[in-house]
């Protein structure tokens, strides 16, 4: 396969190249490459190539809750969204704490899925945090990290005993950081829209004081403890001093909290409830600020789907999260690039370089030896999504129905096309 | 007169203006004296039909709706939650459209979830009266509120109105902040730390005091709240009894208001909680004309949302 006249991001610069895919691989990467062995030419002329976009935190619902979202249409869905990696996050039904259930969504996702998928398997049982799970046994079965997600560790001995056990494999542990006394039945952040709409808050206390106590288990442990969805402004701060004392923390934004605020929630659209809640602009403003200085290594979705009919609910009862494979990129770009606020380049590392770095894949580059993982953007176009085009089997985003810029035209994962515009 | 009020929604009071808050103080005013008469009826409604849905108990205020539907001529519809499909798990959504399909011409929504009468609206497309949503908006009430004051009173404007007790979880207040504020009252509103809301100055631009007394001074127009049991079990205040001693309305603390203000209480009242008897039922106490005029109120609203003719 060979990718012809696109402006390829390379070594932080876009230059107008040539990509040859052989085997799954990139192999060459040079101005005019002619080979009439290639049956497969892309024509990229005007359009920008970067390296698949690599997702560290996304649900996938299935095993268990595939009216939501399965392996195939979660895939799918990241494909449109430039996505060649995606990491499933293992609070399906059952629990992702065993490697049966490990091996069932690799071979799923390996025979029938879009990209590649990545394990994240259960700290605990059940992730009820009560027993450690059969850690060593998931990672036979490829797993890439440990968490709790949606769920959080309350018992901080039960935590340290869980960082101590971790801290041998050499495996990050990403952390939902909410202490849930202070969370309770908390719909939306704590402050002026809870007043305003008589919801009930969840105040950025219930984050950081968790995220505050696993640093403090962390330090004695030389544990890698991961931040997942961070959002708050003194949680960045709290990151960024705990890593100016040299530990092995890190942590990631989504686009959701990188873009949007609590003033999102006026109307009472449930597709703004997600945990953690869209917080105040001061927070906003902390977390690009934090991805901007390296507190924060990079973006992932927290792809959450959930039904129409899940969604379509008093806000009060409706489920928490925010489907965000297909916008990320075209919300980002919409609202952080074109607004100048970050750059392009800047944007494509902490989508695919640093993620890739992060797990060690062998990708989030485009350059000779690296997995064949291209997303050919069209920067120009719009797109607008609707509930008749997204790929995912849910509609819970607050980009529905609106129009972003910066199209994803064709993804290309290991070689294959995974995602073409063209073809409807 | 231009009726500008026919098809909108009352969710709460920030979507309408002074002016129009003031046309429905008039209104009211007229419907107050229709219901002293003896024949206390209009045919002005007649061939609409009107739905109560009440998804949380409530006693007074259904009433107050329904006598209001009643004296206005139109056909009124009910449905409460406990005994109907909501038990058997069916969703709001679903629920509203069977209604709708009925032929319901305005919706009267009660609910514990804030934002509910929102969707109704969204379900149907009719107008909808918001009777309470959870802890965000009350507003028939605050209207009614704001009658008895300008009744009595006269202007709103300048008035210094004080709100005393569970302010985080009272859609009375709420409403009243934005519409007393609206009209331009001075807004104090005051009770324990743990029962306050966060950002009440910027939201509401109200002033906030923990302290009954100073929340008193030279008071117009005093509120007393219902306080909760349910409120200790949370931990959030210790004993009803020390509550009363900290917050309750009495002859003690009311010397601190102006000589002749005015005192209002929601309901239901808590004797000896909140308010005690010598103020409850004293020459300040407009409680028992904020329950006729809470019929008037409403009477007034339905006509306006409706567009009846006098």
């Amino acid at each position: 396969m060979i990718i012809k006249n696109g402006l390829v991001f390379r070594k932080n610069r876009f230059k107008k190249m040539d990509v040859l895919i052989r085997n799954g691989k990139i192999s060459k990467i040079a101005e005019n490459i002619e080979s009439a062995k290639e049956n497969e030419i892309i024509d990229a002329t005007g359009k920008y190539i970067f390296p698949g976009f690599v997702d560290l935190h996304s649900h996938l619902r299935d095993p268990g809750q595939t009216y939501k979202e399965d392996i195939v249409t979660g895939t799918r869905a990241a494909a449109r969204g430039g996505y060649t990696t995606i990491c499933a996050m293992p609070n399906t039904e059952p629990i992702v704490d065993n490697i049966a259930t490990v091996e069932y969504i690799k071979r799923k996702a390996n025979d029938l899925g879009y990209c590649k998928v990545q394990v994240i398997g259960a700290l605990t049982k059940k992730s009820e945090g009560k027993e450690i799970a059969e850690i060593a046994n998931m990672l036979e079965g490829g797993i890439v990290a440990v968490s709790d997600d949606g769920n959080c560790v309350q018992n901080t001995k039960i935590m340290l005993n869980a960082m101590k056990y971790v801290s041998s494999f050499n495996i990050p542990i990403i952390i939902h950081a909410e202490d849930y006394s202070l969370s309770g039945k908390g719909q939306i952040n704590a402050g002026k829209m809870s007043t305003k709409l008589g919801l009930s808050g969840i105040p950025a206390l219930a984050e950081e004081i968790v995220i505050s106590r696993d640093i403090m288990l962390a330090e004695n442990l030389k544990c890698h403890l991961h931040i997942a969805h961070i959002s708050t402004a003194r949680a960045v701060q709290m990151v960024r001093e705990a890593r100016t004392r040299g530990l092995n923390i890190t942590a990631e934004v989504t686009p959701h909290h990188l873009l949007l605020t609590e003033e999102a929630c006026v109307n009472y659209d449930t597709n703004t409830k997600v945990k953690p809640p869209l917080r105040t602009e001061k927070d906003r403003q902390a977390c690009i600020e934090g991805l901007l200085d390296g507190t924060i290594d990079f973006i992932a979705t927290d792809h959450a789907p959930h039904s129409d009919f899940e969604k379509e609910k008093e806000f009060s009862i409706a489920p928490f999260g925010i489907n965000s494979l297909e916008t990320s990129f075209a919300s980002l770009y919409t609202g952080l690039v074109m607004n100048k606020i970050i750059d392009l380049h800047f944007l494509i590392q902490k989508l695919s370089t640093s993620p890739a770095q992060f797990l060690a894949l062998n990708c989030g580059e485009v350059s000779k030896g690296k997995d064949g993982d291209l997303t050919i953007v069209d920067l120009d176009a719009e797109i607008t999504f609707t509930p008749e085009n997204m790929l995912s089997k849910a509609n819970n985003t607050p980009y529905i129905n609106k129009t972003l810029r910066g199209m994803i035209v064709k993804t290309i994962c290991n070689g294959r096309v995974t995602w073409n515009s063209d073809s409807k | 007169m231009q009726n500008n009020f026919i098809g909108r929604n009352l969710f709460d009071l920030d979507d309408y203006t002074a002016e129009e808050i003031l046309i429905i103080l008039e209104a009211t005013k007229a419907m107050k004296e229709i219901n002293k008469r003896d024949y206390k009826k209009l045919p002005t409604l007649k061939g609409k039909t009107v739905c109560t849905l009440f998804f949380e108990n409530s006693t007074r205020t259904l009433m107050s709706f329904e006598l209001a539907v009643d004296r206005l001529s139109a056909d009124l519809v009910r449905f409460s939650a406990n005994v109907s499909s909501l038990a058997k798990g069916e969703s709001l959504q679903d629920t509203v459209y069977t209604i709708d399909a009925m032929g319901i011409d305005l919706y009267i929504i009660r609910h514990s979830y804030p934002g509910s009468p929102q969707l109704v609206h969204k379900y149907t497309g009719k107008p909808v009266l918001n009777a309470g949503d959870g802890s965000h908006a009350h507003p028939t009430q605050a209207l009614l509120d704001m009658f008895s004051i300008w009744e009595r009173v006269g202007s709103l404007k300048g008035l210094k109105v004080t709100y005393v007790g569970d302010i985080a979880h009272s859609r009375v207040v709420r409403s009243n902040l934005i519409g007393m504020k609206k009209m331009g009252a001075e807004i104090t509103v005051c009770g324990p730390k743990t029962l306050m809301p966060g950002h009440l100055e910027e939201v509401y631009g109200c002033k906030v005091e923990y302290d009954l007394k100073t929340a008193l001074k030279d008071a117009d127009v005093v509120m007393g709240l219902r306080m909760q049991l349910e409120r200790q079990s949370e931990g959030l205040f210790p004993s009803l009894e020390e509550y009363s001693k900290l917050f309750t309305l009495s002859k003690e603390t009311m010397k601190y208001a102006k000589k002749d203000a005015i005192v209002l209480h929601p309901g239901p009242m808590n004797r000896g909680v909140e308010i005690l008897p010598e103020i409850a039922d004293s020459d300040h106490s407009v409680i028992l004309e904020q329950v006729t005029n809470g019929v008037a109120v409403r009477m007034a609203l339905l006509f306006l949302m409706l567009g009846g003719k006098m």
